[in-house]
């Protein structure tokens, strides 16, 4: 089934026509959700307006973790079948998850300060989280840093599956030690304890934040894939003494 | 055997033993990756006079006390036990009376926690005002917190006792 994907022609395809469904879904969601999340929803008992903060921070965070599970998952698929589609994904996808982390810290800071009193404390949970945002940055430094290709690939892959471990790390964070950070809200065992009015526009900015990131990881993955064929086209003709 | 399964089986034994050492590692570090000391955790293991700690636990009803000269006493609990807290400073927007609370400080020689930094917690409860009004009035509110908005004990309470009242 990989095998299928792993071809750059058949894979670019497909993304062709799925970037404008992706993309048009995310407007979509995007549109409804915005207004809803920071005009429509109600302000919170104990946070009043500062609560929409929460409706840009939760869903960072979530597609920060959820972009890491694909960086992992492509980096074992690359590491293992050498199929070059997925490590041009692990490639394309690792500014992404780090935009989604920055974003998550920021908002959260910005949260605290008024909430908690402090703009940031060293507290599990947001300590695992800062770990992720430099996973991503260490991923992409390795790879930027060594000069042979497939080597830079194979090793940053074994970097991302080894971070991999962080994930269940932040998810728990809050429930294995005492956290500053409060406990989850939604996915908890006895249902969540956030309001439908607060839940249903935190859950369409989330699907909005997914469609997102769907879109912007084809259209960088469609780049990095031309890019290289660019990069190995100057290759062939250096070989064959044309001047560029 | 193929090269690719031998991969497999290398990124297999690594997993585990990363997985394996991350454990341990969570374990060990359990004490040192903690933000705050419960009260109840206090309790059984003191720390010494004058050692800089962190200490959470919920602002026990009708303990606090605003001396004229600024800051505030108050008492936080976690339900196996009580701290005495003495704050020199000013409180943040979401302390009151059942808020859980972390302050940073020391212990004196009374027992009595000298903070100088007074963070709050906020609780995963997310809920307008209205909703926290009706929940007020129904009598499912619990100010130490605990409160579950929608949890299975919560319903279990509110089929029971609002509607019964008002039927006729």
């Amino acid at each position: 089934m990989w095998s299928y994907f792993a071809n750059p022609d058949r894979f670019d395809h497909l993304a062709r026509r799925a970037l404008p469904i992706c993309a048009g879904v995310s407007f979509l969601l995007f549109a409804i959700g915005l207004p809803w999340a920071l005009i429509f929803s109600p302000p919170d008992y104990q946070q009043s307006e500062s609560v929409r903060i929460m409706y840009v921070h939760v869903p960072a965070a979530w597609l920060a973790m959820f972009a890491y599970a694909g960086l992992g998952a492509s980096s074992f698929v690359y590491f293992v079948w050498r199929h070059n589609v997925a490590d041009v994904a692990a490639q394309a996808i690792a500014p992404l998850g780090a935009a989604f982390a920055f974003l998550c810290l920021v908002t959260g800071s910005l949260w605290g300060k008024p909430m908690w009193g402090a703009w940031w404390v060293w507290d599990a949970r947001l300590t695992s989280m800062l770990v992720l945002f430099l996973l991503y940055l260490g991923y992409m430094a390795l790879r930027g840093a060594i000069e042979d290709e497939k080597l830079a690939a194979r090793s940053a892959a074994i970097l991302a599956m080894a971070g991999l471990v962080n994930l269940p790390i932040i998810k728990f964070s809050v429930d294995w030690w005492n956290s500053l950070h409060q406990a989850a809200s939604v996915f908890r065992f006895d249902g969540p304890t956030i309001d439908a009015s607060q839940l249903w526009p935190l859950l369409i900015m989330a699907l909005a934040f997914t469609f997102l990131y769907l879109t912007l990881t084809l259209m960088r993955m469609r780049t990095v894939i031309v890019e290289k064929r660019a990069a190995s086209l100057e290759r062939r003709l250096e070989a064959q003494g044309v001047n560029l | 055997m193929r090269k690719s399964n031998r991969r497999l089986w290398m990124i297999g034994v690594g997993a585990l033993v990363l997985v394996g050492a991350s454990a341990l590692a969570v374990t060990a570090l359990r004490d040192a990756m903690v933000f705050f000391y419960a009260p109840g955790e206090i309790a059984e293991n003191p720390p010494a006079v004058g050692e800089r700690i962190r200490v959470g636990g919920l602002v026990v009803a009708g303990s606090v006390s605003l001396p004229a000269r600024g800051g505030a006493n108050f008492t936080i609990t976690d339900g196996l036990g009580d701290i005495a807290v003495s704050y020199e400073g000013s409180l943040p927007d979401l302390f009151r009376e059942g808020q859980g609370i972390v302050a940073e400080g020391a212990f004196d020689e009374a027992r009595v926690f000298r903070a100088d930094t007074v963070l709050a917690k906020h609780d995963e409860n997310y809920m307008p005002p209205e909703v926290a009004d009706a929940l007020k009035k129904s009598g499912l509110w619990n100010e130490n917190g605990e409160h579950r908005y929608g949890s299975q004990d919560g319903e279990d309470v509110g089929a029971s006792e609002p509607y019964e009242g008002s039927r006729p």
